[in-house]
């Protein structure tokens, strides 16, 4: 029996910077008997959204909406872009009779991914193994407007050999913010200062998070402090793909943790 | 608003904030205490997300019904013998205090502590008439004795450390033994405490904020944890209270849900330790009281808000929850924000009060962390209200020139996914090219902000949907 559908949004970034974490998406989904289509996309719209660009982020949430109709889920590896789906979209079309209704439908099959394979399909455990000890940032936009904290860490509870090690601080804001850390980036860099921090003090080897673009904040900051934590994306180690460098880490150095 | 324009300078403030060593340490105090003692207090209510929902639903209400909540209150507070103001701007607000203060002949006027009075820039213009305001709450004392405006709307000295305000206190308290030992906050408050008393007995008027203003009953309820409130508003012949319209509650029992999440969010106290209500001037029987009573209600821009969706902030009860928990504040601290109110209910209250044009900045200083929702005992939405400016901002074309051409060649490309992919195609193998053997760029063109203190992550080489092309 083929499963559900799933098209997979899977960000600008990733696409971009990181496509490994695509893939380990993929291999999740399809794990778990999805069939996974990736239709043509560039990004959710979320830059524009919080730039007050309005109408560039509605033709762009228009697009995705099309593209991804003949879905019976979108999933995304991350809750930034999960929440600007589930939540925002319906946002933008308000009151528009043409739109609402699609944009609600819409957000209803939205999901981010680590909530989609333990809310939806039922995902318990992870076949993976991780020898090591990880830590985990929440990303505010999935915690805070998806309610994404519990799932990845059911999960990575379930791979085998790895232990999780909390953080002070594990929910508060990395300092990234998208634009902001553009706009503002002496502050933006105040407060990853304050996750690193927390980060290393936590003793692990493993920083794990949900979202590319805190991830790159926090790596690029620890590399610029001559960390050696590892920064990867949560779905990597839940897919057991930790072949590829971790983020910001020189490509020839095999990662440590990996078998 | 008092002082300069405040949003220009929000960036250099910013700056100069993160670069001073005394004001972060101050700041801890935010970022460690006040966080962990609103989450002690929450954690021992189980009802307390009812009770937000019920505070968020009498604001609502009242804001409804505001014309008939006002009408209500000016005609209980006339009937026991005080006078409703009503104030449209600023300088209307200033202009009626003063002619109290002129026609009592008042040489001194005590305060308790007022943001609205902050709001209106009063302590400058009555000591330009002559009139000495002083600050009886001891955060807004201690701000008074060094010029400065409050960097938080609960804790308006809380940029400041014990070693600063011991300084400050010798250097404005001469009269006093230079040897006595301030070392201690206690020490602290009953020096102020001392000086004060002599204040109180000499001042001609007191003028209070509120917290909330009672239709029902015609009282104003003002908190503080010192009690310094009863002396300002009891002793002096007149008693002026200076609040802003959205003040307004239907009944006293509305008011004490209110008061249920209002130091629990703001201190992580159960109550503050003052609650004190004020009803009208002293009665034939009263021993002591006021011989007459004011009441100047402020509108300075907000019944333009009632109709927009700016109106949530209305029901904002000032704990300063949102300041607590926000990163950005936590960084640069209340001053950087140039306006009297900071933090996330500044950036949404501020360009309603001053225009977006003079505020610009600040509604774009958050990362739309979302803590300060999560947290706001009235359930504003912060964040969308910040967005909301960020689009009047876009549509008036106030954002940098450099951020809207930034923004429109990405828009340009990420409304088109054919040509998207193509450059993206293209680009990201280069930069990998260059980058990958290392992980990441120390510098990058165009991204000069991040590389400044941070690497930047090398592309792992093509794209995905290249790759999954292939596949």
């Amino acid at each position: 029996m083929a499963g559900p559908r799933v098209g997979l949004l899977v960000t600008c970034l990733v696409d971009f910077i990181r496509p490994s974490v695509g893939f380990a998406a993929v291999k999740l989904l399809e794990d778990a008997g999805c069939t996974v289509v990736v239709p043509r996309q560039a990004c959710c719209g979320q830059p524009a959204f919080n730039s007050g660009d309005r109408a560039s982020a509605r033709a762009i949430a228009e697009q995705v909406i099309a593209a991804f109709a003949p879905c019976d889920f979108v999933v995304t590896p991350s809750g930034s872009c999960g929440g600007m789906l589930r939540v925002h979209y319906p946002e933008l079309f308000q009151g528009d009779p043409h739109w609402q209704a699609r944009a609600e439908a819409f957000a209803a099959k939205s999901y981010e991914l680590t909530s989609f394979l333990v809310e939806v399909l039922g995902v318990t455990h992870s076949v993976a193994r991780y020898h090591g000890t990880v830590t985990y940032h929440d990303a505010c936009s999935g915690l805070r407007e998806l309610g994404v904290k519990a799932q990845p860490r059911r999960l990575l509870a379930t791979v085998e050999g790895l232990r999780l090690a909390e953080m002070a601080d594990a929910d508060v804001c990395c300092g990234f913010g998208g634009t902001f850390c553009v706009k503002y980036p002496e502050i933006s860099n105040a407060i990853v200062g304050k996750k690193t921090a927390n980060v290393v003090a936590s003793g692990a080897g493993t920083l794990l998070a949900g979202d590319l673009g805190c991830l790159m904040n926090i790596a690029g900051k620890l590399a610029r402090e001559g960390s050696s934590v590892e920064v990867r994306h949560v779905v990597e180690v839940l897919a057991g793909m930790t072949d590829a460098a971790a983020i910001a880490a020189p490509a020839r150095r095999r990662p440590k943790a990996a078998e | 608003m008092t002082g300069a324009a405040p949003s220009p300078q929000f960036k250099r403030r910013a700056q100069a904030a993160l670069a001073d060593a005394e004001l972060q340490r101050a700041l801890r105090i935010v970022e460690v205490n006040f966080i962990a003692r609103r989450s002690e207090a929450v954690e021992r209510l189980p009802e307390f997300e009812a009770l937000r929902d019920a505070a968020r639903d009498i604001k609502n209400h009242t804001l409804t019904h505001l014309d008939l909540y006002l009408e209500e209150y000016e005609r209980r507070v006339t009937e026991q013998g005080g006078q409703v103001h009503y104030a449209v701007t600023a300088e209307d607000a200033r202009q009626i205090i003063l002619d109290i203060c002129r026609r009592l002949r008042a040489n001194i006027a005590t305060k308790g502590k007022t943001m609205v009075g902050e709001e209106i820039g009063l302590n400058e213009f009555l000591a330009n008439f002559a009139v000495t305001p002083v600050e009886t709450d001891l955060g807004e004392y201690i701000v008074q004795l060094r010029h400065e405006q409050p960097s938080h709307i609960i804790a308006p000295a809380v940029h400041l450390t014990k070693a600063q305000i011991a300084a400050d206190f010798r250097r404005a308290h001469r009269h006093l033994p230079p040897e006595r030992d301030l070392a201690e906050p206690e020490a602290l408050l009953s020096e102020a405490r001392a000086v004060l008393r002599e204040k109180f007995l000499a001042a001609d008027i007191g003028i209070t904020g509120a917290n909330f203003l009672v239709a029902e009953t015609g009282t104003a309820i003002i908190v503080t944890n010192e009690g310094n409130g009863d002396l300002t508003q009891t002793l002096p012949k007149a008693h002026i209270v200076l609040a802003s319209i959205e003040k307004l509650v239907p009944t006293l029992e509305d008011a004490a849900q209110l008061l249920r999440v209002l130091a629990r969010s703001a201190t992580g106290q159960e109550m503050a330790v003052y609650t004190t209500l004020a009803t009208g001037p002293r009665r034939a029987d009263d021993p002591d009281g006021p011989a007459e009573y004011h009441v100047v209600i402020l509108d300075n821009g907000r019944s333009a808000m009632l109709g927009s969706p700016l109106r949530d902030m209305l029901r904002c009860i000032r704990c300063g929850a949102c300041l607590n928990h926000c990163p950005v504040y936590h960084a640069v601290g209340g001053h950087a924000y140039g306006s009297v109110y900071p933090g996330p209910m500044g950036a949404v209250l501020t360009p309603s009060l001053i225009g977006i044009d003079k505020a610009a900045e600040l509604p774009n200083a958050s990362t739309f962390c979302g803590r300060c929702e999560d947290v706001c005992p009235v359930r504003i939405p912060l964040p969308r209200l910040m967005r909301f400016w960020r689009e009047r901002e876009f549509e008036q074309h106030l954002s940098p020139a450099g951020v809207r051409a930034g923004l429109r060649t990405w828009a340009f490309f990420a409304k088109r996914p054919r040509l998207y992919g193509l450059a993206t195609g293209i680009a990201a193998p280069v930069l990998a090219l260059i980058g990958r053997w290392r992980g990441r760029f120390r510098w990058l063109p165009l991204a000069g902000g991040w590389t400044r203190h941070r690497d930047f992550p090398s592309p792992q080489g093509a794209t995905f949907q290249a790759r999954w092309k292939r596949r």
